[in-house]
């Protein structure tokens, strides 16, 4: 039966003009670490996520690793991955995230949260100096971020790692004063952070850069809910905010950073093993695939930074970016 | 792209004879412009009038629908490129690939597992989309079999994979009136297979193996042919190249550029080294402009992470899903049972509904109308507070429900207690924990407020 009755029909193919966007714009970079520290370069895009076509992505989105100084507060199936000898340390957790590939340490001083141990400045300091010890890499600090509390503490760490281009954060809208005149003060990184608002992101980048920390100095973070837990709006928001920082908005055109990692592992996908719906799958298998999706979706959304929490999302979202970057 | 109001009056007779009903030409244009009136009003429209408008008029991305007995998927109708700009529409469906290689076993097992597969998110039932079965074995006979032996234990939508126009030709027999996806017509085949799409009127695939020009002159003589619901495979499979060729050709879409007004399919599971990556991918592509997605791996948990993906992507960034305000039920309470207090966003309630579900006691829950917001973000917005929360209570006739007239907050509101006890001084305002999965321990805790 398929004898074959050719098509009759002559086809004139209009010709594929792949159409580029001409972008004016371009994402700040920030150099990160640096001082002895290893330095990491993030932003510089001239297009968005990956699309090398039509532009420049100089620098591949970085991937950090959460340590805590509490660690408490992650599920026990988040850090029996890592090893008890290990969570118990954040120098050794620092050191064992290095190894495993992370390009910058998250260190969140979880034990001062005014709820929990509440502890103070010396503990602070000295959390931050065992992770400054143990690797050589560059390093992220965030305050339990309750802004008294933050303040009280950030403010000696700046000092700490002077000149080290530590990120610190976080400066929020009622709360970005003391901290980004500790990062002007010690030569830090400030991160920006709002939630989930283009207004509010651009707005505070200016606030923070009017009091004198340059843009070349600051990480926006437009917050993010986990997949399922909101993480559409922060797809959005990022995309909108590289879109304007490509059009040529100076203020939204620094580097974005997301914490994946963190907030998956607040929801009950990543912190139940026991008593959820069999739909749900095996716990290990849901919980990875849940920190994976959240961190890819924001990826391709415009985070330059990521900041992750379970070894095996750092080598499956390094190996993703590498082939994203065409490696 | 649509015309404005200017480029459609140059292509008016520009007479304002009113025989359109309007005093000019001009008028009429901007009828036309907004989409409230009908070019065939005007009676001396040139055909090159007739012809840029409708031109204009068409969606740029055709839909496409995948149907058998019971179901119809529609696949593709999208509009643009990111989801803030209007919103995604249709759901890229998620099949899972069966070959006519594998035993009859294992091809019964997974056609069962993931045709039984559901997994319910936030009141809604999720379901994969269907099976892509494949002629591995080469044998025309062989895929029939296959064929007809799936299409026996499911009804779900199905793609059939072949190259060999004769094994095509052999299960599109067996598929009855149902009209699976015919995949692929390459540059080899697509004489034959057109044939056979516009025989049993099912929608075709072109493949190119050689970009997007190759792609571009298989859609054209596809559709040149006849062949009307045609689904695009650029054939990259890689992260870099997939994530490239997806947006060139959703782009050119969207740009009316007609041999790519159609949907996109992606093999996620062809382009990945493990099956981390092919879920990866697999993720991408929901995200990144692929309208119908073949998966070679299938678990529970890789399902239930993709269908949320897809959901989140696809909800309407200006309505997120929300519930009616009232009293909800969870099973039989009485006038003793715990009355538990949260806002309309969907997630929100059903994140406390499954807790207090999980508890084992019947609960009330009143649901109060934020507008589709969380807790903490309609609180910060002003649409969750001690007004709200009283007159719901008075609405909603709450006092004639319970005898205990306690109210339990979620504890990321404890701020709200003092006013709320202002506003029903009749009330015992409790604060619950802060996340819905303490709420077990919160009744056991306080099981003399309901049970004493
Ligand atoms: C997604 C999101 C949004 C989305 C809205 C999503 C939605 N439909 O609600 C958008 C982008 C629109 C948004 C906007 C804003 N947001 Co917002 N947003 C978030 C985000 C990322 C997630 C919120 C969420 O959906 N959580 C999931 C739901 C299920 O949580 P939930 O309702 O609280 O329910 C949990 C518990 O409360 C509990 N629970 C629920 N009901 C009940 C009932 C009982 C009895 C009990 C015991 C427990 C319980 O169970 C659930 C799970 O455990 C959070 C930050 C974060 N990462 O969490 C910020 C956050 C909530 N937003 C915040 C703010 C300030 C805002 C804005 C006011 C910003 C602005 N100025 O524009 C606006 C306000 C909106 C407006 N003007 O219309 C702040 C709130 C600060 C605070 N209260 O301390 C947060 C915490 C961010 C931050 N860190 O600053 N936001
Ligand atoms: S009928 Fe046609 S030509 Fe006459 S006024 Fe209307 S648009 Fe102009």
């Amino acid at each position: 039966m398929l004898d074959s009755i050719k098509f009759k029909l002559e086809v004139v193919v209009p010709e594929v003009e792949i159409p580029k966007e001409k972008w004016t714009g371009r994402v700040r970079e920030v150099k990160i670490g640096g001082k002895g520290r290893k330095e990491v370069v993030v932003g510089g895009a001239t297009a968005m996520p990956f699309l090398d076509f039509e532009g420049e992505i100089p620098n591949p989105p970085r991937v950090a690793v959460e340590v805590r100084d509490d660690p408490s507060g992650f599920p026990p199936g988040l850090l029996s991955s890592w090893g008890d000898d290990v969570v118990n340390d954040v120098g050794s957790w620092a050191k064992k995230a290095a190894e495993l590939g992370a390009e910058i340490i998250t260190l969140r001083l979880t034990s001062a949260h005014p709820e929990g141990q509440n502890t103070g400045v010396e503990e602070a300091k000295s959390a931050v100096d065992k992770v400054l010890s143990a690797v050589d890499l560059p390093l992220m600090v965030i305050g339990p971020e309750i802004a008294d509390k933050d303040n009280e503490i950030l403010v000696p760490i700046a000092d700490l790692a002077e000149g080290q281009r530590i990120v610190l954060g976080n400066c929020v809208e009622n709360n970005y004063k003391t901290i980004a005149a500790a990062c002007i003060a010690a030569n830090h990184i400030a991160i920006a952070k709002t939630p989930l608002d283009i207004n509010l992101a651009k707005q505070l980048n200016v606030q923070v850069s009017d009091i004198g920390v340059p843009l070349e100095s600051i990480l926006m973070d437009a917050d993010m809910g986990a997949l399922g837990y909101g993480i559409e709006y922060a797809i959005s928001i990022d995309e909108r905010l590289k879109l304007a920082a490509l059009m040529g908005d100076s203020v939204t055109a620094v580097p974005i950073i997301n914490h994946p990692g963190p907030e998956t592992w607040r929801q009950k996908e990543a912190k139940v093993s026991e008593g959820v719906p069999e739909s749900w799958g095996g716990y290990d298998e849901r919980a990875l695939y849940w920190e994976e999706l959240s961190a890819t979706s924001i990826i391709h959304s415009g985070a330059d930074v990521v900041t992750l929490c379970h070894p095996k999302a750092v080598e499956y979202i390094k190996s993703m970016i590498a082939k994203l970057m065409g490696q | 792209m649509a015309l404005t109001g200017i480029q459609i009056y140059k292509l008016l007779p520009k007479t304002n004879c009113k025989e359109c009903g309007y005093p000019t030409c001009m008028a009429f244009a901007m009828k036309l412009a907004a989409g409230q009136e009908d070019l065939s009003k005007c009676p001396y429209a040139s055909d090159e009038a007739k012809e840029k408008l409708s031109a204009a008029a068409k969606p740029p991305m055709r839909a496409v629908t995948i149907v058998t007995n019971d179901h119809q998927l529609t696949t593709g109708a999208e509009l643009v490129m990111y989801r803030h700009q209007k919103k995604f529409f249709n759901p890229a469906p998620l099949m899972v690939r069966v070959k006519d290689t594998a035993s009859a076993d294992d091809l019964n097992e997974t056609v069962e597992e993931v045709g039984n597969y559901s997994v319910d998110r936030v009141g809604m039932t999720f379901t994969l989309d269907g099976f892509a079965v494949q002629n591995d074995s080469g044998d025309a006979s062989t895929f029939a079999s296959c064929v007809e032996s799936v299409k026996s234990k499911t009804d779900m939508p199905l793609t059939l994979i072949a190259t060999d126009p004769n094994s095509m030709s052999a299960a599109l027999e067996k598929v009855g009136d149902s009209r699976p996806l015919i995949y692929a017509a390459t540059k080899d085949n697509i004489d034959q297979m057109g044939q056979l799409a516009k025989k049993y009127s099912c929608p075709m695939v072109v493949k190119s193996s050689d970009g997007l020009d190759e792609l571009a002159e298989l859609s054209e003589k596809a559709s040149g042919a006849g062949v009307e619901d045609i689904i695009l495979d650029p054939g990259d499979r890689d992260l870099h190249n997939s994530l490239v060729s997806f947006t060139q050709v959703r782009r050119l879409a969207l740009r009316k550029f007609e041999p790519f007004g159609y949907p996109i399919i992606s093999f996620p599971g062809e382009g990945a080294s493990s099956v981390e990556e092919e879920v990866n991918l697999a993720a991408q592509h929901i995200a990144k402009y692929a309208n119908v997605i073949v998966m070679d791996s299938f678990s529970p948990a890789i399902a239930y992470n993709l269908l949320t993906l897809r959901l989140n992507v696809y909800t309407d960034p200006q309505a997120p899903i929300q519930l009616q305000s009232g009293i909800y039920q969870v099973g039989s309470p009485d006038e003793k049972s715990p009355l538990c207090i949260t806002t309309n966003y969907a997630l929100s309630y059903f994140a406390i509904s499954g807790e207090v579900e999980a508890t084992g006691r019947p609960s009330w829950i009143l649901v109060v109308d934020t507008e589709g917001l969380s807790v903490l973000t309609a609180w910060s917005a002003g649409k969750f507070d001690a007004d709200g929360i009283a007159a719901h209570i008075k609405q909603f006739d709450a006092a004639d429900k319970v005898n205990h007239n306690s109210l339990i907050l979620p504890g990321g509101v404890a701020i709200l207690k003092g006013e709320t006890e202002e506003n029903l001084p009749d009330w015992k305002i409790l604060v619950g924990p802060r996340e819905a999965p303490g709420i077990g321990g919160y009744f056991r805790q306080n099981a003399q407020i309901w049970e004493g």
